[in-house]
């Protein structure tokens, strides 16, 4: 499948930026979740349990778990392991806060599901309250 | 965003430039969540004192200002730190002084957060150290507006409280701190505060401790980020059960505020749950299979029955708690290779000294430890491979954070497991 898809939304924290996604179905957790020093999902049961988000656009549909969830996703700006972009399906009090401590910019309330309409490995263009994505 | 005058001066730093930078991270927040307005809050929870590699880092570079300026602000500004502006308490955080010879944490951790504590407590910071806050004297109003941190806090203050807090952050409750503001958004709007699903409890009615936190870990499960509602064969909860099954809900889900008609403050009934009859949606069913679904999920990352370590007390214990764990421990003796904690408000464990709890579990080899907890600061006994608890939080968690295997049970069952140095749990 190629060519790109355009969604619309709103801008979280303004910015553009291109990369290559990693799109997770479930939601995720900060503390607990993921391992900041390396980047990496931790959750035991979680689809993308091992999976490394450093450099990527994190698609995800929600932020779940401890409140710790900003500052988890701010100590990987901190330690250099942080994804380039957020695509946030819904957004909460923790993956608003995070998704501005982690300074990249985000986006949320798209006009379709980014989980269902991005894939992992599309590249993925955030251009404020835009989202271009190109499938691979 | 709506700004009053007053938050206008605050952002053009006639507070000075930790107001400013605090009003700053407020306003880049507000947008994100698309904020309106700010609202005014007098009561924090959050943390400032928490052990980490990078706070050690920034503190070693330019002190706790510092350190408060990059995390608790988001702000790379040179700060001076001024005092809290508003009541603001510090959650549960590493391990101190008195765990050294228990707990293997790191010297440097405990050392950094005796330092920190002798600093924020200079700035106003109230030392409570627990992730329990409401247990120790931080009970705010029904309708209160506050900032709280600790998913299980602040699931506890808006459903049993009636108090409106989102699950704020470590950035956010920092600002708030020094602004006495928070976005009103979310939790803190009244349009915000009604069930979103309903679920039927049937067949096996829910009264014990662990059957609450089996619920609440189904509820967070059904219900995600929203507002559950509980109906059908349920006992009347204590603090402990609600302390559970919010905990579990905020575990398995992301669930900030749900209801318990007839029993928590703000529905007194289902149809008030929803805002009207017409509202109330189709009942997902909690039964037999569904609890049994919930115990072995938390159960699936259990193999040897071999059991190391028992914890218990997440969230921290109540002196209700420590006193029944004292009562099964009562003339018995732990295992050989194994340990058991629980874990307490500092607080709640000095009660629990002088009634003579603490002494009991200890002449059966067991603990009672304050301030933290194995989740939040990565630490269990030595050689660790198996742990059993009564929480369905710590159950989920600490698998993933220490690499163990997990058995959820009773309290019973713990205990057992502790004195037998076996898991013999099941479903009853």
């Amino acid at each position: 499948m190629s060519g790109s898809v355009i969604l619309h939304g709103r801008t979280v924290v303004p910015g553009s930026v291109e990369g290559e996604a990693l799109v997770s179905h479930e939601p995720i957790s900060g503390w607990g979740g993921i391992d900041p020093a390396r980047g990496v999902i931790i959750e035991p049961r979680h689809e993308l349990f091992g999976v490394c988000f450093t450099g990527k656009i994190l698609v995800f549909p929600s932020a779940k778990g401890s409140s710790g969830w900003s500052g988890f996703f701010q100590t990987t700006r901190l330690s250099g392991t942080a994804p380039i972009g957020m695509v946030i399906g819904r957004i909460s009090a923790k993956s608003a806060l995070g998704a501005v401590v982690t300074r990249v910019p985000a986006i949320t309330d798209l006009d379709a599901d980014p989980c269902s309409v991005i894939a992992t490995g599309d590249w993925v263009l955030i251009d404020n309250s835009t989202v271009e994505v190109t499938k691979r | 965003m709506f700004l009053t005058d007053e938050e206008k001066r605050m952002r053009d730093g006639a507070e000075g430039d930790a107001v400013a930078a605090a009003m700053d991270l407020l306003i880049r927040y507000g947008y994100a969540l698309d904020a309106e307005r700010l609202c005014d809050i007098r009561n924090v929870a959050g943390t400032m004192t928490q052990p980490s590699p990078v706070k050690a880092r920034l503190v070693a570079e330019g002190g706790w200002d510092k350190a408060f300026a990059v995390i608790n602000l988001d702000s790379d500004l040179d700060l001076t730190v001024p005092p809290m502006r508003v009541p603001t308490c510090q959650l549960q955080h590493g391990f101190g002084p008195d765990s050294v010879d228990i707990v293997p944490y790191p010297a440097a951790n405990v050392a950094l957060q005796s330092d920190a504590e002798a600093f924020y407590g200079r700035h106003g910071v109230n030392i409570l150290a627990t992730c329990t806050p409401y247990q120790v004297g931080n009970l705010p109003l029904r309708g209160e507006h506050c900032a709280w941190m600790e998913s299980s806090a602040v699931i506890y203050a808006n459903s049993v409280l009636g108090a409106r807090t989102n699950c704020e952050g470590i950035a956010s409750t920092g600002a708030a701190s020094l602004t006495g503001k928070i976005p009103c958004w979310g939790n803190h709007l009244d349009e915000n505060r009604l069930g979103t699903h309903l679920i039927s409890v049937e067949g096996h009615a829910v009264e014990s401790f662990q059957d609450w936190g089996m619920l609440g870990y189904f509820a967070g499960g059904v219900a995600g980020e929203d507002h559950p509602v509980i109906t059908g064969s349920v006992s009347r909860p204590d603090l402990t059960e609600l302390k559970h099954f919010g905990a579990a809900a905020a575990t398995s889900g992301g669930v900030e505020l749900y209801h318990i008609p007839g029993i928590t403050p703000e529905a007194a009934t289902v149809e008030a749950a929803f805002g009207s009859a017409a509202a109330v949606p189709a009942a997902a069913v909690y039964g037999p299979a569904e609890r049994r679904a919930v115990y072995e999920t938390l159960n699936e990352i259990g193999s040897s029955t071999d059991v190391d370590f028992v914890l218990l007390g997440c969230p921290h214990a109540s002196v209700d708690q420590i006193r029944q764990a004292a009562g099964l421990l009562d003339g018995k003796r732990l295992s050989a290779g194994t340990e058991l904690w629980i874990m307490a408000p500092r607080a709640l464990k000095v009660m629990a000294d002088r009634s003579g709890y603490t002494a009991v579990i200890e002449r059966a080899g067991g603990r009672v430890l304050a301030d933290s907890c194995p989740a939040m600061s990565r630490a269990a006994p030595a050689g660790t491979r198996v742990f059993a608890t009564d929480s369905a939080k710590q159950a989920h968690y600490l698998p993933a954070i220490l690499g163990i295997e997990a058995w959820f049970g009773t309290l019973e069952e713990c205990v057992a497991a502790a004195v037998t140095g076996r898991w013999n749990g099941g479903l009853h």
